[in-house]
């Protein structure tokens, strides 16, 4: 056995020697959700715009349309507020959980 | 005709027939490195066992111009033979013609020979070389492959079902091999993924190679749908007669016995494991320690290797082994290793095959990805797996055997038949870091010297607790072994556990927690 190739790892209080996985080395950091982000719960493209920044927005409200398979999906303002700001652009191309547009509640 | 002139003229037919796509496919195919669809079946079965069926058979198509084309034998060959001299059925696809793709005669020979091999109560072997469904035949492709699909699920636990992919295996084709028993896959050859390259980058814009998103080391580290990864053809067919040795061909009989043989002299059980609780050593040799002749033939070696599963014989009987692996991981059971076990122990099971289980692990892998990912249902995986399990069970606790994982991992409490334990082993409910400092709170809080109290306290909480005599107190564990022992004391334990009969409830099925 390679030495060289062993990390401390904390078992709850407990420290052992072992290798790592790559799988457990890339895994990601989880961040709480924000509830300001706008995400785009699948991955699609941005068909359009129905809101610029600093509108005020009422709850249900379409912010954009989110063309993703094959279905053209609303995506409506969470609660009544502002639109802080907006990261994409028409025909743009969205991975999943990407912040679409940011948004303050007022 | 005279009969020579028949017998000539079917000759001449199944040359045609067996000319696949043509040479010039065939030059393309070898050009990829791949071996065409018959050599693939030779090569797997015993010298000039293979006997073909429905070589004859045509495709169904009459749209799209499809009624001029003639594709031999619909593109896929189906047959029987033998491995070591026992029956198999086995099914290649063949890519030379029409990409190997899928139509409704195509799956209809599939379906056949699989219905020849759960009748006959033989194994099947599929080698899978398809672009996916034909798409001229609509409908009745998609048909097809659901015909395959509720077959591999009547035949699973019944006979053994082996996947080979090589070559593309994509879209909806996924699912036979995903609903079979083992999948074999080799490097550069096999890819499998639902959605390709290209539609990721359709729909996202990002480029991923082939390799990247289903090639053969995906499979087998990350996503765990593979269980052998190989570099060749040639070494992938060596795995797959290697398995077959192991296991029974269906599960009203037990497993080939072989020559016992024991254990090579240089494996040395008692030079293994390290005296400090908190160093790693490979698992491996403790399995191949015990095991006739030190032969261990593992399975999903490259995914969640924090858990070791595989096949190995006592006494010339195959036995599964399941083992935590504390050079990986600190041998903690997680989402992957979980599922990884569960899913073999109810292989075993299914074909009567005794599970021996190595134990050495300080818990569940902690961590708020491992709580969102689900560890809990599927770390029940593990619990229902053994619980339900009534072939023979043999527990040897190694080392640690902490809390939850102390449950799980085959204890006398999930109906263990027979559970030792060496004297190295600390079985608690956790670690005497962490019992110490709930248990002892105050006393070391309200210390003069805080730490020297709780050091102490973790020492004295070692004493008491972390060993092997308080759960052997209670019956927890049958006996106290020396290591060097335990190779006897299984052999024992197997030979007088041979006519287990347990009793579960009658039921349709059980629930467990996919």
């Amino acid at each position: 056995m390679d030495k060289e190739e062993l990390e401390t790892f904390r078992v709850y209080i407990a420290e052992y020697q072992t290798k790592l996985t790559t799988k457990f080395k890339a895994r990601k950091k989880w961040v709480p959700i924000n509830k300001n982000h706008v995400l785009a719960s699948i991955p699609g493209t941005i068909l359009k715009i129905m809101v610029v920044e600093k509108q005020k927005v009422k709850a249900g409200e379409t912010l954009l349309i989110l063309e993703a398979m094959k279905m053209e999906n609303r995506i409506i303002m969470p609660f009544d507020g502002i639109v802080a700001s907006i990261n994409v652009n028409q025909g743009e191309m969205v991975p999943k959980n990407h912040v679409m547009i940011e948004v303050i509640p007022g | 005709m005279s009969l020579k002139q028949f017998i000539q003229d079917l000759r001449e037919r199944k040359e045609i027939a067996k000319s696949g796509g043509g040479e010039k496919a065939m030059l393309k195919q070898k050009a990829m490195g791949k071996l065409t669809a018959r050599q693939r079946i030779t090569s797997i079965l015993d010298e000039d066992s293979f006997q073909e069926y429905d070589m004859f058979v045509e495709h169904v198509a009459r749209d799209f111009d499809m009624e001029k084309k003639i594709l031999h034998g619909d593109g896929v060959i189906i047959g029987t033979g033998t491995i070591h001299g026992a029956p198999i059925c086995i099914y290649a696809q063949d890519f030379t013609v029409a990409g190997g793709s899928l139509g409704l005669m195509h799956s209809r020979k599939i379906c056949k020979i699989m219905d020849h091999a759960l009748k006959m109560r033989v194994p099947l072997i599929g080698i899978n070389d398809s672009g996916g469904a034909r798409i001229q035949e609509g409908v009745n492709s998609l048909a097809g492959y659901g015909e395959i699909f509720f077959r591999n699920t009547m035949a699973s636990g019944v006979i053994p079902q082996i996947s080979v992919i090589l070559g593309p295996c994509a879209g909806g084709a996924v699912y036979s091999p995903a609903l079979t028993d083992f999948v074999f896959v080799v490097e550069n050859i096999s890819k499998m993924f639902i959605t390709g390259p290209s539609v990721i980058k359709t729909v996202l814009g990002e480029d991923y190679t082939m390799e990247e998103v289903g090639g053969a080391k995906v499979h087998c580290e990350i996503s765990g749908n593979a269980h052998f990864y190989a570099e060749s053809e040639e070494e992938c067919f060596e795995q797959i007669k290697k398995l077959v040795s192991y296991i029974p061909r269906n599960n009203q009989i037990v497993a080939k016995k072989i020559e016992a043989k024991n254990p090579l002299a240089k494996m040395k059980i008692e030079n293994i494991v390290p005296d400090s609780p908190k160093l790693p050593y490979d698992m491996g040799d403790i399995i191949r320690s015990v095991a006739d002749d030190s032969d261990f033939f593992e399975v999903m070696r490259d995914f969640a290797a924090n858990i070791i599963i595989g096949f190995g014989r006592m006494n010339g009987e195959t036995c599964g082994f399941v083992a935590n692996q504390p050079l990986v991981l600190a041998g903690v059971l997680d989402c992957d290793s979980s599922d990884k076990a569960a899913r073999f122990i109810r292989f075993c099971d299914s074909f009567n095959i005794p599970l021996i289980t190595l134990e050495d692990m300080p818990g569940y892998l902690p961590g708020i990805d491992q709580e969102h990912m689900g560890v809990i249902r599927h770390g029940a995986k593990v619990l229902y797996a053994y619980c339900e399990a009534t072939v023979p069970k043999i527990t040897v606790i190694i080392r640690k055997a902490y809390g939850g994982g102390y449950i799980a991992m085959n204890s006398r409490h999930v109906r263990a038949d027979f559970v030792f334990a060496w004297p190295t082993a600390e079985i608690a409910v956790m670690g005497p870091e962490g019992a110490a400092n709930i248990v002892f709170k105050k006393e070391i809080e309200n210390a003069e010297d805080p730490e020297a109290m709780r050091q102490k306290k973790i020492q004295e909480y070692k004493d008491k607790f972390a060993n092997p005599y308080v759960a052997a107190a209670k019956g927890y564990v049958d006996e106290v072994i020396e290591p060097a022992d335990t190779r006897s004391r299984l052999l024992h334990a197997l030979a007088v556990s041979r006519d287990k009969f347990a009793y579960r409830p009658e039921k349709k099925h059980g629930i467990p927690p996919f």
